[in-house]
């Protein structure tokens, strides 16, 4: 294809966007796109599966039967919108095991939060009220993105997410609630959770390389820091209620803007754990290496066994 | 040994009466892990009370590029639709 | 007293769904595969839920404000009644799919008898429970055979697995006192006579697995009177670990 005509696909390609129209994996799309695509959907997925860690962490030791299966549940879930993503994925060209492989060897991302510990079970609360809280907020625009099969496994995720977040907060209302230790729990998770779920957002407009982009192909409907904004306007009145404070002195209603006002975020924190100096990374990133190595031998297996049981229906069959 | 289970495509239907649907993909090594696969991934919130998986490599799919004149010569046969034909108002239902 | 016979029989029940959900629940995150990953982790779900009806009929029947959680989290280790199988580790994904697989035949054959219990709340239990352990069974007796008829490496993991889980199976036929006195007030099943068709049905997957059982003839038991295997202890700590740090509170 020359130069000029792959120019007017593109043209073409880009109204088609603008009309709202969808992209299926077999359209013509720019190279761009379709890498672009590759790198975000994947980094999305290998998020769910490295979040079931933390959070899995604390099934054998919930506190009560209730909370044992609905954790249990959410984790599975977590599992479930993995396998949702990765198969989007997989109609851009590109297979499950190659995404694997550029998890485990550090050439793909995840986000960062998953490297944080969950050391009190008021962990898993702050989890499923903040981190899942901030994961809706960039989730819902992503119902209606561009390329179809992302749009139909955000839909399916958003649809099942929506009882993680509840989920979270009840844990949290009822630890606030409880006793002086129960809610020392609580706040303490608060305390830790709170400046990662807001990094969690994304680096600060200046900062962030794909946004003007990922606006056009609409992998991103709103900025890094309007989102950031959303989501501390939704949280701050949800803690309140509950009795318990957000760890940021600066924070301050202002009439002006309609928003609240909040600290400094340390991006430097936020950098440290991208570059893999978090608490967790070398954790996280070697328990998803093991149980692939160690699922190995069972895999082939079972391609094994459907390949013997193939050679003996033919052989029935002649 | 490098041996990854091959892609499968799941169909569900949600309640007698209407048709299977497609759902979305999954990996297995045969055809009945494929099913029980489906039933554990897709049907987990009560969604459906029929499942059909097929091997993503036997669909045989038409080419976008070829949607031109696959698909436009039928959007001029407006005769082929109701609203093509002209009836007293006194005719309420037909 | 003809509840507490009731109830030292429903924990020799409840108790070995309750274990084996928690081994099963460890593993979430870490399975070979995505699928299987979710695959296991409804098993826990259907098994923990079992567990629950179970307990909070306990409850109602003790009469004394205990509640499912109190029955699940704050007994000793004596009290628990579950098998010696069902506490193995999951030493690797042979032994997980052979312990569920030893546990998921007894179980539905337990649950067909016990839903002509004459006790209606446990004969509603097993019924539901029917055909949640059906599909048990059916996904560990596939993947026997997938592991045992897979590679040389698969069937030589998995038969080290058979042999060493199978002295553990002989317990889930013993009849404990409680168990006899359930069984002649009809509330509770003869596990002896299912003996037979467990043997059968092992058999008969195994011939397909390329597997075989040992020669064993020596059977360890001891978990149904409360006497368990040293592997309990640890899952205990972790089970009960929030109830038994924050004491007396609301999760």
């Amino acid at each position: 294809m020359s130069e000029k005509e792959v120019k007017n696909l593109e043209e073409i390609f880009d109204q088609r966007i603008a009309r709202d129209e969808k992209i299926e994996p077999r359209d013509w799309m720019p190279e761009k796109y379709r890498k672009t695509h590759i790198r975000q959907i994947s980094q999305h997925a290998h998020s769910e599966i490295v979040g079931m860690l933390p959070e899995g962490n604390w099934i054998s030791r919930a506190p009560s039967m209730r909370r044992k299966v609905a954790l249990l549940a959410k984790v599975q879930d977590e599992a479930g919108h993995g396998l949702y993503l990765y198969s989007a994925c997989e109609t851009l060209g590109i297979s499950r095991d190659e995404l694997y492989e550029q998890l485990h060897t550090g050439k793909a991302k995840y986000s960062s939060i998953f490297n944080y510990p969950t050391i009190t079970w008021a962990d898993i609360g702050a989890i499923g009220w903040l981190v899942d809280g901030a994961a809706i907020i960039n989730q819902v625009p992503l119902c209606s993105t561009s390329y179809g099969p992302y749009a139909r496994a955000m839909v399916r995720v958003c649809k099942e997410e929506s009882f993680h977040q509840r989920q979270g907060y009840e844990i949290m209302m009822t630890l606030a609630k409880g006793t002086p230790e129960q809610k020392e729990l609580a706040q303490d998770a608060l305390n830790r959770w709170w400046w990662p779920s807001l990094m969690m957002l994304g680096p600060t407009d200046a900062e962030s390389v794909h946004t003007e982009q990922s606006m056009k192909w609409k992998l991103k409907r709103k900025t890094n820091d309007e989102l950031r904004q959303q989501f501390i306007d939704q949280t701050v009145p949800q803690a309140d209620l509950i009795g318990l404070t957000i760890p940021d002195p600066d924070l301050k209603w202002n009439e002006k803007t309609g928003h609240y006002d909040f600290g400094e975020i340390n991006w430097d924190e936020f950098w440290q754990v991208v570059k893999g100096h978090g608490p967790c990374n070398k954790e996280r990133l070697s328990a998803r290496v093991n149980a692939w190595k160690e699922g190995e031998w069972v895999r082939d297996a079972a391609m094994a066994y459907a390949e013997k049981q193939n050679i003996k229906k033919l052989k029935k069959v002649i | 040994m490098k041996n990854n289970w091959p892609l499968w495509e799941v169909f569900v239907r949600s309640k007698n009466g209407l048709e299977h649907r497609h759902f979305g993909s999954l990996h297995a090594a045969d055809a009945e892990m494929a099913l029980e696969n489906a039933r554990d991934v897709y049907t987990r919130r009560n969604e459906g009370v029929s499942i059909w998986v097929v091997e993503s490599k036997s669909i045989t799919a038409s080419n976008p590029e070829n949607s031109e004149e696959l698909f436009d010569p039928a959007q001029d046969k407006v005769y082929r639709h109701p609203t093509f034909y002209t009836l007293p108002d006194e005719v309420k239902h037909m | 007293m003809e509840n507490e016979n009731k109830i030292q029989y429903i924990y020799g029940i409840a108790d070995n769904a309750l274990i084996l959900g928690q081994r099963l629940s460890e593993l979430c995150g870490h399975g070979p595969n995505l699928e299987t990953d979710i695959a296991m982790t409804n098993m826990a779900l259907d098994l923990l839920g079992q567990t629950r009806s179970y307990y909070q009929y306990v409850a109602q029947l003790s009469g004394d404000e205990k509640t499912e959680d109190d029955i699940a989290f704050l007994r000793t280790e004596r009290q628990y009644k579950n098998v010696l199988l069902v506490e193995q580790p999951n030493r690797h994904f042979g032994y997980v799919i052979t312990r569920q697989f030893f546990y998921d035949v007894f179980h539905l054959l337990l649950l067909q008898e016990l839903q002509n219990s004459s006790d209606e709340t446990l004969s509603a239990i097993a019924k539901k429970g029917i055909k949640e352990v059906s599909y048990h069974q059916r996904f560990s007796s596939d993947w026997i055979k997938r592991l045992g008829d897979g590679t040389e490496e698969s069937h030589q993991k998995v038969q080290e697995a058979i042999n060493d889980l199978w002295r553990f199976t002989d317990e889930l036929f013993h009849m404990t006192d409680d168990d006899d006195i359930a069984m002649q007030n009809n509330i509770g099943v003869n596990t002896i006579v299912l003996k037979e068709k467990y043997i059968q049905t092992i058999e008969g997957v195994f011939e397909e697995a390329t597997l075989a059982i040992p020669e064993t003839k020596w059977f360890q038991k001891g978990g149904k009177q409360g006497v368990h295997s040293e592997h309990m202890g640890y899952l205990l700590s972790d089970l009960q670990y929030m109830q038994r740090v924050y004491p007396n509170m609301k999760w």
